[in-house]
């Protein structure tokens, strides 16, 4: 399958482009728009944005295993991001991640976000999402979750089950 | 690579403008030290305190800093303890202590006062006044704890690895490092053997990160190749796509390479390092003439390093230029004397071809000199052909030019053969006309050296023409096949001389191996040739044949053999 | 009883508040903007003339207001360090990478009232003579950039931003720009090159210094979201009014998250230095308390970065008398007002201002072990001390926890931590180092005992046991 950018997103980019007195600024709006598009950033998309930015896909490969926003596979239609960090801790949210992986068969040991084999499903940990006020909190695909409690983590995940 | 504090003036030039200065201390000596040094690109810039340190003759551990590269402050190996002027801020002036002398401040962690705080020498300017402690207690400290850091992850295996001996990774724990690791975790992995490109193998494990491979391959070769992928400390080293790092500069990354974690496939794994004998030579390649090291081994050479020379190729060279050295240990290399077919002595040859050469008519002996031969054998062969009213001229050698150091004449020595009016203004003219007096029967002699002119217009039927075809070269060609006398020659790494590069650098060859069987370097067998056609002498030492040379030669007037350094002078073109 | 003294978040949680610029207008929206541009230039008493740019400048200064975002350093002077004669665009970006650990009071400007920060900015690139501002907001905040965005285009249509702004003259056009998800790009010259499109690599200073060299190696000033709010208001109050806010050296007011062990976890605007952190933790109406049952144990007190507070620490604090004198007098620790300089005096700092709360059942050590985690996960790499370093402490707190410790790994951790502060290119480095520092010095014991529990388990061929978050009792085997 060769790749291609429709010719709105294209549009949409160049548009992000002119906020910028100089193209290379454009690079992480261009990734996350490619992103959320494709579901993930294929080297395609890398020597896309690279041509069009008058870069070397090296300088976009750099930024794409930088910030951990930005995924080289597809990832599960829902994606689960529970904080791990300390103030949601308190509050339990490695349990919750717990109970994330152990409702969906993911292995809770493990470091890396995980996909469930029917692709509905990516449970990771990530670093404080600036809400610790109502911890524990789940970003759940773009909307936040506070406070998540077991019973809301059900609901997150009977929700998933029918996107 | 130590600046002197002032730079000493060029022994003709007119009085350089009066350098100004500012006064530190390092290690507790007073220097006066010039405010500016020059940037990697040669700008004026104001003088760092690793620049200051070394005016003083103390070399401050670094990894990521380079001269001819853009700051980058991330390996910490060169922080230092450091103190300022103490200033009364009302008069701006400096608070003195009861002896008349400044009180000084030292850098404390404002968080902290009772902890020295370091700063990097490399990125920091110096101010007036500024006390540098590039050896107190405090330095050596964050000099170990930076070696600790950069060792935990690294693999401990010098033993096979191929930087031993040019590592500053090893060099700087042996000498600033601590006794133990106090590291009890388990290590980092990261990918090993990874084929960057075609000439260069990465090994991560052994990279420190100091970014010196990316910042020369974008800000000096031009091509934004490399980067690092991953973060923290699973930083790696890495081009888009392995195998791709492919421009005619990435060699130069494995010279720059700190530690061993870049390697040069052509030289990987073939030796340890302090086996090599090292010698000053030339790259042949272009007429740019880089400075080189020829790393030689019982007769074979095994590598050619950039030689540092800012009047010519900086500390860089091309990766055509370093790889091209190979042919000169071919085994067909032309290692026999002979006449007719015949093996002979050099004696008997030169003498052949001299009583010959004397009893030819003016006119009938034609010369075609190589600009790859030496500018002392080209002097030599022009005698020769003064004496033999001989036409000469020399085989252009066109290529393309780059950005950076390839020239488009691919001949090192081209302006040897004009100042020594082998060839003219263009060089090339006059090989037609030789072609055209061979069919016509009026030359009757070729002297050839170092060209195959068989690919130059002058076929094998014209050389079959021919009375006499004296043949000097190093490989075996259509010319050499035919020649009636056929005297094998040196490479230039086998023999003493100079070329003279497109730009005018006069630069001098020194002899690096010797050459195989009975093959000489052509100017000791042209000054007996020369001798017996003309009668001339006095030139029986390379050092004599030069000042012969340069008294005759009016671009090189006033020059000496012996006034020529290892980096060569600039001569008028 | 201490009170919230609510300026930046007044409108906050009001019923019916709404993030349009309609809604915004109505409470007085862009009446600093109309007034400031408005405002005639002042003759100083030298017969030096100010601009009305230069005015502001001058305002922000004398409001005494000091940035929001973590160091603390004086807003007005840093706007005064701007080099305006090199010729080049002055860039201004405000800093909503809100990444600090504990920390969640830039998110509730942005996401309920964007204007208030629009207007600031507005109003500070005017001061500074920036045409073109940035938003740089984290990645995670895929509402908050979409708010914004609306509400950019809002200001737009009614010609406070753009071209000629409100018949001035003046332009300016700001837009935004979202991270992706690294910490570092908080730190303002790791935002530079992150806007770039570059890696986060914070830059070395010297040379490059904001103020000088940039965004795109021009004059740029960078600004916490609150600061920039705070402007609106100097604007609208006037400097002096301002400047009375708060206490000396720490003016205005300041917007502090509470976190951890306490029952009324959120955020709550103080007047700085007005409330102490005893008030904030137990006040109900703040903090409101520990649980039942729970006595304090530790405060982190200025976001993750900044160094732990021992219940029952005294310090020793410099105070102005009555009489005018400086003197030292003892402060317990729940009675540290919560300001700027007074936390620099015990020792830590108000950072970001977010309070952590630890009670009495959480384990310091597994406490480190998570705090650890996010520095090794969140260094850039750039430099040696740091990209080892804060793996090397991970490693180090993860084997304390999972239950490999050794009697030794309290210096252990103090060694590494300590080659790590002051030696990097950024101060992620005190960062990383701080939290340990202060850990194993505050709560050796518990280190200590750790390291000797596992030693002793050990030898009995007690297998390892893992302790996986804070939320377990420490536990001894
Ligand atoms: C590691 C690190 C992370 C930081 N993160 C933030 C952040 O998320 N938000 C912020 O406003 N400032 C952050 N800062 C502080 C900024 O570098 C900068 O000082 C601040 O944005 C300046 O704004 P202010 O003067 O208005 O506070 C961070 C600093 C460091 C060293
Ligand atoms: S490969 Fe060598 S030159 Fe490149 S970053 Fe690593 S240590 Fe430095
Ligand atoms: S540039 Fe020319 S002289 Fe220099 S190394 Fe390359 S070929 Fe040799
Ligand atoms: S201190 Fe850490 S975060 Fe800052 S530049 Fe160095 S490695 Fe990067
Ligand atoms: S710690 Fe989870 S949101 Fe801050
Ligand atoms: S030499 Fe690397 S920081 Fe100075």
């Amino acid at each position: 399958m060769s790749f291609s950018v429709p010719s709105s997103l294209e549009a949409e980019l160049d548009e992000l482009t002119t906020h910028y007195p100089v193209k290379r600024s454009a690079s992480l709006m261009f990734l996350h728009a490619l992103q959320e598009h494709f579901g993930y950033i294929s080297k395609e998309a890398m020597e896309w944005t690279a041509a069009k930015l008058e870069l070397q896909p090296i300088n976009v490969f750099e930024l794409v295993t930088f910030y951990p926003m930005f995924r080289q596979e597809p990832l599960g239609k829902t994606h689960i991001k529970v904080c791990r960090t300390l103030s949601c801790a308190l509050q339990g949210s490695a349990e919750l991640r717990e109970q994330f992986c152990n409702r969906l068969g993911l292995d809770s040991h493990a470091h890396t976000a995980q996909t469930t084999p029917d692709g509905k499903f990516t449970v990771e940990f990530v670093e404080c999402l600036a809400s610790c006020g109502t911890a524990p909190v789940v970003l759940v695909n773009e909307s936040l979750h506070q406070t998540v409690s077991p019973a809301a983590a059900e609901e997150i995940l009977r929700k998933g089950n029918l996107a | 690579m130590s600046a002197p504090a002032i730079p000493a003036p060029a022994p003709a030039a007119p009085a350089p403008p009066p350098v100004e200065t500012l006064t530190v201390k390092v290690n507790g000596k007073t220097l006066q030290v010039p405010k500016t040094h020059p940037d990697w690109q040669g700008k004026p810039q104001p003088t760092t305190m690793l620049q200051a340190a070394r005016c003083g003759g103390v070399d401050i551990p670094h990894y990521c800093y380079h001269d001819k590269l853009p700051i980058a402050g991330n390996c910490r190996m060169c922080l230092v303890e450091f103190g300022t002027l103490m200033m009364d801020p009302a008069t701006r002036k400096p608070i003195l202590n009861e002896d008349g002398t400044p009180k000084i401040s030292k850098s404390v962690l404002p968080y902290e006062p009772g902890t020295p705080r370091g700063a990097i020498s490399c990125a920091t300017p110096i101010s007036p006044g500024m006390e540098i402690y590039a050896d107190s207690p405090a330095t050596k400290q964050m000099r170990e704890s930076v070696l600790e850091s950069l060792l935990i992850n690294h693999p401990l295996d010098c033993t096979i690895c191929d930087q031993a001996g040019e590592c500053k990774l090893q060099e700087y724990s042996v000498e600033h490092g601590q006794a133990g690791s106090h590291f009890v975790e388990a290590k980092v992995h990261k990918p090993k053997a990874v084929d960057l490109g075609p000439r260069i193998v990465l090994d991560d494990e052994r990279c420190i990160l100091c970014t010196r491979c990316i910042r020369f391959t974008k800000d000096i070769a031009g091509d934004d190749a490399l980067g690092i992928v991953n973060r923290g400390s699973y930083n790696t080293i890495s081009a888009f796509q392995t195998g791709k790092f492919d421009n005619n500069y990435t060699l130069n990354t494995v010279d720059l390479c700190p530690v061993g974690a870049l390697t040069s496939k052509d030289f990987r794994f073939k030796m340890r390092v302090w086996f090599l004998k090292e010698t000053k030579s030339l790259c042949t390649g272009c007429g740019t003439g880089c400075n080189i090291t020829v790393g030689s081994r019982e007769g074979i050479i095994h590598r050619y390093e950039p030689r540092e020379n800012d009047a010519v190729n900086g500390p860089w060279m091309c990766d055509t230029g370093r790889l091209n050295y190979k042919w000169i240990g071919r085994p067909d290399r032309l290692t026999e004397v002979r006449v007719n077919g015949q093996k002979v002595t050099w004696a008997t040859a030169v003498k052949d071809i001299g009583s010959r050469l004397i009893r030819a008519s003016s006119g009938s002996v034609a010369l075609i000199a190589s600009a790859r031969q030496t500018t002392e054998e080209l002097f030599l062969l022009k005698s020769l052909a003064t004496r033999l009213g001989a036409v000469t001229d020399s085989v252009p050698r066109e290529g393309e030019a780059d950005h950076l150091l390839v020239n488009a004449d691919r001949n090192p020595n081209t302006n040897g053969t004009r100042l020594t009016g082998i060839a003219f203004t263009e060089a090339g003219m006059q090989l037609p006309l030789i072609a055209a007096g061979i069919e016509a029967g009026t030359i009757r002699t070729l002297i050839v050296f170092g060209e195959d002119v068989t690919k130059h217009g002058i076929g094998p039927e014209l050389l079959a023409k021919l009375e006499m075809l004296v043949v000097s070269d190093i490989l075996p060609n259509a010319t050499t096949a035919v020649a009636t006398h056929l005297l094998p020659g040196a490479s230039h790494a086998e023999k003493r001389g100079t070329f003279i590069s497109v730009k005018g650098r006069l630069q001098k060859l020194t002899k690096a191996v010797e050459s195989p069987g009975d093959a000489r370097a052509e100017w000791e067998f042209l000054h007996e040739l020369v001798h017996d056609v003309t009668g001339r002498n006095g030139f029986t030492s390379i050092e004599g044949l030069f000042n012969l040379m340069a008294r005759e030669t009016p671009a090189f007037a006033g020059l000496e053999w012996a006034n020529i350094g290892d980096k060569g002078v600039d001569v008028k073109i | 009883m201490a009170e919230q003294f609510k300026l930046i978040t007044k409108h906050l949680d009001e019923p019916g508040f709404s993030p349009d610029i309609e809604c915004y207008l109505r409470h007085g929206g862009y009446a600093a903007l109309r007034k400031a541009v408005a405002s005639p230039s002042r003759e100083l008493a030298d017969g030096k003339k100010l601009s009305p740019q230069e005015v502001l400048r001058e305002d922000v200064k004398a409001s005494g207001l000091r940035g929001r975002g973590g160091a603390g350093f004086s807003a007005g002077l840093k706007w005064s360090f701007v080099d305006r004669r090199s010729g080049k665009p002055i860039y201004l970006i405000c800093n909503a990478d809100e990444s600090e650990p504990g920390t969640f009071k830039d998110r509730q400007i942005i996401h309920r009232d964007p204007h208030q920060l629009i207007e600031g900015m507005i109003l500070s690139c005017w001061a500074n003579d920036v045409k073109l501002a940035y938003i740089y907001i984290r990645g995670e905040m895929p509402e908050g950039a979409r708010l914004l965005n609306v509400a950019l285009k809002e200001v737009r249509s009614k010609g406070f931003l753009g071209k000629n702004i409100l018949g001035t003259g003046y332009d300016l056009e700001i837009h935004v720009h979202r991270g992706a998800g690294a910490y570092i790009c908080g730190e303002e010259t790791g935002l530079i090159e992150s806007l770039e499109g570059k890696r986060a690599y914070p830059r070395i200073k010297p040379p490059y210094f904001p103020a000088i060299l940039g965004l795109y190696m021009c004059p740029t000033i960078v600004n916490n979201v609150e600061t920039l709010c705070h402007v609106t208001h100097i604007v609208n109050m006037g400097a002096a009014e301002y400047a009375k806010l708060g206490t000396p050296n720490n003016t205005g007011t300041r917007i502090v998250s509470l976190s951890g062990d306490i029952n009324r976890p959120g955020y709550y605007e103080i007047e700085v230095g007005k409330v102490t952190l005893g008030q904030l933790i137990h006040d109900s109406n703040f903090g409101g308390g520990l649980k039942p049952g729970r006595s304090l144990k530790a405060i982190i007190p200025g976001g993750s970065s900044s160094k732990v507070l021992k219940a029952g620490e005294v310090f020793k604090l410099n105070r102005k008398g009555p009489d005018g004198q400086m003197s030292k007098v003892d402060v317990p620790v729940l009675d540290l007002p919560y300001d700027f300089d007074s936390l620099q005096q015990a020792g830590t700092m108000s950072g970001s201002s977010a309070v952590i709360v630890l009670d009495d059942s959480r384990s310091m050590v597994v406490t480190l072990g998570n705090l650890s985690e996010f520095y090794a996960h969140e260094s850039c790499g750039q430099c040696t001390p740091c990209r080892e370093g804060a793996l090397w402490l991970a490693k180090a707190t993860h084997r304390l926890t999972h239950g490999e410790g050794r009697k030794e790994d309290t210096s252990y951790l103090a060694h590494i931590a300590q080659n790590i502060q002051g030696r990097t290119i950024c101060a992620f480095g005190e960062a990383a180092a701080w939290p340990v520092l202060s850990f194993v010095k505050k709560f050796k014991d518990e280190f200590d005992a750790q390291g000797a529990a596992d030693e002793a388990a050990r030898a009995n061929g007690i297998p390892p046991t893992h302790r996986p978050s804070p939320v377990v009792t420490l536990n001894l085997h």
